[in-house]
């Protein structure tokens, strides 16, 4: 399945028969009200942390199912925290030890689940639209969200980012945005786009090799550079990518190294962009590769602040899910 | 409508009713979002308390959540002090059912283990539906359930009666 545009109304299945969002597919056709109610209620669970007790009784008596085609540590345990935090009950299923491994559909593992009286499920799988096909399958009947499919999506990691963005940056409005690496391949990149511009971002630029940054993205509303100094130049936010190593056997990068070379983030290449300039990586990330460890762990990087507020953001968006489950 | 009811003159009843139940160093203040918070701005000048005011959203902790989903404004809770050991005073608009009163009270205590907490309201309006009972109350009611009793703020402060129809 290909990645699609949907609308409001019919055609998004994020949205039931009333227009409330149901389900969390994609931050494209998301309107601007509901990104900017996730991130409000984000803010207010963050400060629970600090609590003594850390936790609200809002989930109370839910069960959320955790379903991982594909390996992840930080977005399946911030997942599994937030509705722990939010005092759901929690089932983590990996591939590894589940029986996709032995054939079993996608449909049938989510039947089964259901069957156990679930009602929700964040789901990350290799295939684009995966997560689309289990809403569409489910309807109103338990809140799905994406935790990454194939190259298509994964909303919460660019609502963190925004999220960050927006607390550390200031307003989104009047700042410029860089993601650099392979926006291509990259679920996080389209989703921040979407998220970006439906926020109002001015000005959004992709920066790469053109193997991984081609010219037909500014068809996203992006500006599109292959030269890191050029792009950096009044940049207020830097959003690394993770690269994937599986482009150099696809022959797109002639090597790890070579990629470094031009677009590896230094400490002498962050003085391109504006003094003070945020840097992001989703993680995990490929220390002296897309971002030299001076950079990762130095005064810009707010990569670790990105992890705590992936938590509220992922209790934010549960909380949303889940209340617009009831009242019928 | 706007009741005649002059909220600034309640205001000072609230205050001549609590000062002798506090101690000024050791109190501290929560009110409850949105009315509450208005009220507790003022009161917590007019008493000179000590500690921060703090304030409390309930959204995440509202019983009728499944039912209704997340209010679409939520503000952070904001708590200022140390809970554990103290006397609070947790001031709301309007007493109605309890059930704000129980959900403020289950955060609180997810800060910590406060000595004691007292209720401070401007309208008890009668029809609780939860053993909770207001410490005070500058205007004590017994409203019908189709009359809605509301503050609007926060400046002017006023008390709003609205007559519907009951539900069925």
């Amino acid at each position: 399945m290909s990645a699609t545009t949907f609308r409001f109304g019919e055609g998004n299945p994020q949205y039931d028969a009333q227009g409330r969002l149901r389900h969390l597919l994609s931050t494209e056709g998301l309107r601007e009200r509901e990104l900017l109610q996730i991130l409000d209620a984000a803010e207010s669970f963050l400060s629970i942390a600090h609590r003594s007790v850390k936790k609200t009784p809002t989930l109370r008596g839910r069960t959320i199912v955790n379903l991982f085609f594909e390996n992840s540590t930080r977005t399946r345990s911030t997942f599994e925290l937030a509705a722990k935090r939010l005092s759901a009950d929690v089932l983590n299923i990996a591939v590894s030890t589940s029986s996709a491994s032995k054939g079993e559909s996608l449909m049938d593992t989510v039947n089964n689940l259901m069957a156990m009286q679930v009602d929700g499920f964040v789901i990350r799988h290799p295939e684009a639209g995966a997560a689309h096909l289990v809403a569409r399958h489910l309807g109103d009947s338990a809140l799905v969200v994406n935790a990454g499919d194939g190259q298509h999506a994964h909303p919460t990691q660019a609502l963190l980012d925004v999220f960050t963005i927006r607390r550390l940056a200031g307003p989104i409005e009047d700042r410029v945005v860089a993601i650099v690496g392979d926006v291509l391949h990259s679920r996080v990149a389209r989703s921040q786009i979407h998220a970006l511009s439906i926020l109002g971002c001015p000005e959004i630029r992709v920066i790469g090799p053109r193997t991984l940054v081609p010219e037909e993205l500014s068809a996203l509303g992006v500006h599109v550079y292959h030269d890191l100094q050029a792009g950096l130049r009044g940049v207020d936010v830097i959003c690394a990518l993770r690269l994937q190593r599986e482009r150099m056997e696809s022959h797109r990068l002639p090597s790890l190294d070579e990629f470094h070379r031009r677009f590896g983030l230094t400490p002498e290449r962050l003085q391109w962009a504006e003094p003070g300039a945020l840097v992001l990586h989703p993680g995990p990330m490929n220390r002296g590769v897309e971002i030299a460890s001076e950079v990762a762990d130095g005064a810009q990087s707010v990569i670790l602040q990105q992890v705590a507020h992936g938590l509220a953001v992922r209790m934010a968006v549960l909380t949303i899910l889940a209340g617009a489950a009831g009242g019928e | 409508m706007t009741t005649d009811w002059d909220v600034s003159a309640l205001l000072e009843v609230m205050a001549r009713d609590l000062r002798p139940l506090i101690d000024p160093e050791q109190a501290a203040m929560i009110g409850i979002f949105t009315g509450g918070v208005w009220l507790a701005r003022t009161l917590h000048a007019a008493l000179g308390l000590q500690q921060p005011l703090g304030q409390v959203d309930i959204s995440f902790y509202r019983d009728d959540f499944s039912q209704i989903g997340l209010h679409p404004q939520v503000r952070a809770s904001d708590i200022p002090f140390d809970v554990d050991g103290r006397d609070i005073i947790l001031v709301d608009d309007v007493l109605y059912t309890g059930r704000t009163v129980r959900a403020a009270m289950n955060e609180i205590f997810d800060y910590g283990r406060p000595a004691r907490i007292r209720l401070a309201v401007l309208v008890d309006r009668g029809g609780h539906e939860l053993p909770v009972a207001a410490d005070v109350a500058a205007l004590r009611l017994n409203a019908t359930a189709g009359e809605h009793i509301k503050l609007r703020g926060p400046d002017p402060l006023r008390l709003e009666l609205e007559q519907r129809s009951p539900q069925p």
